[in-house]
């Protein structure tokens, strides 16, 4: 039986990953969890400086999932490069680095540092809606994205993932403009701009007023995205949004996502991501599949 | 390093000891054989559509008979599912999480304000000093008869009904207390007013913060304080109150 996917050259022992800023760098899970049995660690996005992040309260809960408003807090490329690969390249499992940045130089500052190190790929950040500057100024205009992913290529030494915004009025143009732009691969989708109001309190949720929603309520949206990009570019999709469980990762597989990341679900499972790599392999079983690659986008 | 566990652990008893306040012994042998007083557990609703851990404070410590009691306020509809729990119910939590309170010996007020009191009666109990606990109320109080076998309990209430009229640090000057060292858990301006108390006393001054989370274990950075040393994790003035807490030094923690 074979799980491994590929993904613009880089082969993954299985699908399933995690979302930024979900994980960290994997240091507080890898206490609970063998990180070796991941097919990659996605990183919280890292910047070229340090980020203090927004007040708090950070979260909120919503009915079936949560809204976030961390604002991409994160120790700079300095810090992570010292500490945080060192950390996972102990384990067998790919290392893709989240980069965020306020303007397209901080972006290329850090890819192209990022050139030098023991990284299997690149995620950016162009989706983020907890931040004013940079995050989704860059997500939700396609010239904007095309051009930053183009800018970003000229730097890269790895592949490079683009991850998407769900706050668009039509993911696949987004998807075929960061496909213009050079992007490797695509992922989605980010949260999901919301709100919530403590009518006991009259105060919002979250201290910037808004937050990123996630969890299991908004897979149906992300399914039907993931569903859409696939089928509008031809460079591998990593499909993502309320995945807590081996079935939910099906779904996205069967859309056509080459891989999934499972985020929000670790928050309240740290033994999700395991648990869905177990049950895509009893699904395998289950109906004879020999081969991952024979689901991905199986259901048209 | 002390292990962490997500397990589904058994209700043994759960009673209401206040209005609105409820008190819930858990069969866990694991976190009770690791956890020690002031840290935490993260309590997950048994209700799929509430996805986020409610952190609670480890109020005592059982290691004969695998169990932790917790004392906690219904405050929404988690805490108010919780409160419905009956024993032989069974619910998940994860833990023990976040440091803990540094067990001194010397001569110790323990300080807890409304839900901040419950962390102190583990400290009450191991602590091996003179001990003091200073427990402020708005109105109603509880645990005081637990106290009272480890250490002399003073209340302060808002309303007068009990000890002291006002505030914990009211019930200090008017009992005269001292210490060499303060632990204190509760509303924050409580702890600013405990934190100046410690500063003026010059003793050494130890407060457990609170904050909403979503991991619990420092990975999510929702749970952030403002720190006047740089942290660890991001190299910012964010102290993780999950994992590099949620006790702190007094002079450590902006309030």
């Amino acid at each position: 039986m074979n799980t491994s996917v590929n993904l613009a050259g880089v082969e993954l022992k299985n699908p399933v990953m995690t979302c930024s800023g979900t994980f960290g760098s994997g240091m507080e899970y890898g206490e609970m969890i063998d990180l070796n049995r991941l097919g990659a660690v996605v990183t919280k996005g890292v910047a070229n400086v340090p980020w203090p992040g927004n007040p708090t309260p950070r979260v909120a809960e919503v009915y079936g999932g949560m809204l976030n408003a961390i604002g991409l807090q994160n120790p700079g490329i300095d810090v992570f490069c010292e500490r945080d690969i060192p950390y996972l390249k102990q384990y067998d499992t790919k290392i893709i680095v989240n980069v965020c940045g306020r303007t397209v130089e901080d972006y290329c500052e850090v890819v192209e540092r990022l050139g030098e190190e023991a990284v299997s790929m690149l995620e950016i950040n162009i989706s983020c809606p907890n931040v004013k500057h940079g995050g989704i100024a860059f997500g939700q205009d396609p010239k904007a994205a095309e051009h930053i992913t183009s800018e970003v290529k000229k730097y890269a030494k790895q592949p490079v993932i683009v991850k998407l915004s769900p706050n668009v009025t039509d993911i696949a143009e987004m998807a075929k403009a960061v496909e213009a732009g050079g992007a490797d691969v695509v992922s989605l989708i980010n949260t999901i701009t919301g709100m919530k109001i403590d009518i006991h309190k009259r105060t919002f949720g979250t201290a910037i007023k808004t937050g990123g929603m996630s969890g299991p309520a908004v897979k149906p949206v992300a399914l039907r995205m993931v569903y859409q990009a696939a089928n509008a570019v031809k460079v591998p999709v990593i499909g993502m949004g309320g995945i807590a469980t081996a079935e939910d990762a099906l779904e996205f597989i069967l859309a056509g996502a080459s891989a999934v990341a499972v985020g929000t679900a670790n928050f309240y499972n740290p033994y999700a991501t395991v648990e869905i790599i177990e049950g895509i392999e009893s699904y395998m079983k289950q109906y004879h599949v020999e081969d991952i690659r024979e689901l991905i986008g199986a259901v048209k | 390093m002390s292990g962490k566990y997500k397990e589904r652990v058994t209700v043994v008893y759960q009673n209401r000891i206040a209005e609105g306040i409820y008190s819930i012994w858990l069969q866990t042998i694991r976190i009770a054989s690791e956890a020690v007083p002031g840290q935490f557990v993260s309590v997950y609703s048994n209700d799929a559509s509430r996805l986020l851990p409610r952190p609670i404070s480890i109020c005592e410590i059982n290691r004969n008979s695998g169990m932790i009691r917790l004392v906690y306020r219904v405050v929404g509809k988690g805490t108010e599912e919780f409160s419905g729990l009956c024993a032989g119910d069974s619910l998940d939590i994860l833990g023990p999480l976040g440091n803990g309170f540094p067990i001194r010996e010397k001569k110790a007020l323990l300080i807890g304000g409304g839900i901040g009191i419950p962390p102190m009666l583990e400290l009450a109990k191991q602590l091996p000093g003179e001990k003091t606990v200073v427990a402020g109320y708005r109105d109603e109080t509880f645990l005081m008869e637990d106290f009272s076998p480890y250490a002399d309990v003073f209340a302060a209430t808002e309303d007068g009904s009990t000890g002291t009229k006002g505030t914990v640090i009211d019930a200090i000057s008017e009992n005269r207390l001292t210490a060499d060292v303060i632990y204190a858990c509760g509303p924050t301006p409580m702890l600013r007013a405990v934190k100046a108390y410690a500063a003026e006393l010059g003793a050494e001054c130890w407060i457990s913060m609170e904050e909403r989370m979503a991991c619990g274990i420092g990975a999510c950075l929702a749970c952030v304080c403002q720190s006047r040393d740089v942290d660890e994790h991001s190299h910012v003035h964010n102290k993780r109150i999950c994992k590099d807490g949620p006790v702190f030094p007094a002079e450590e923690v902006e309030l």
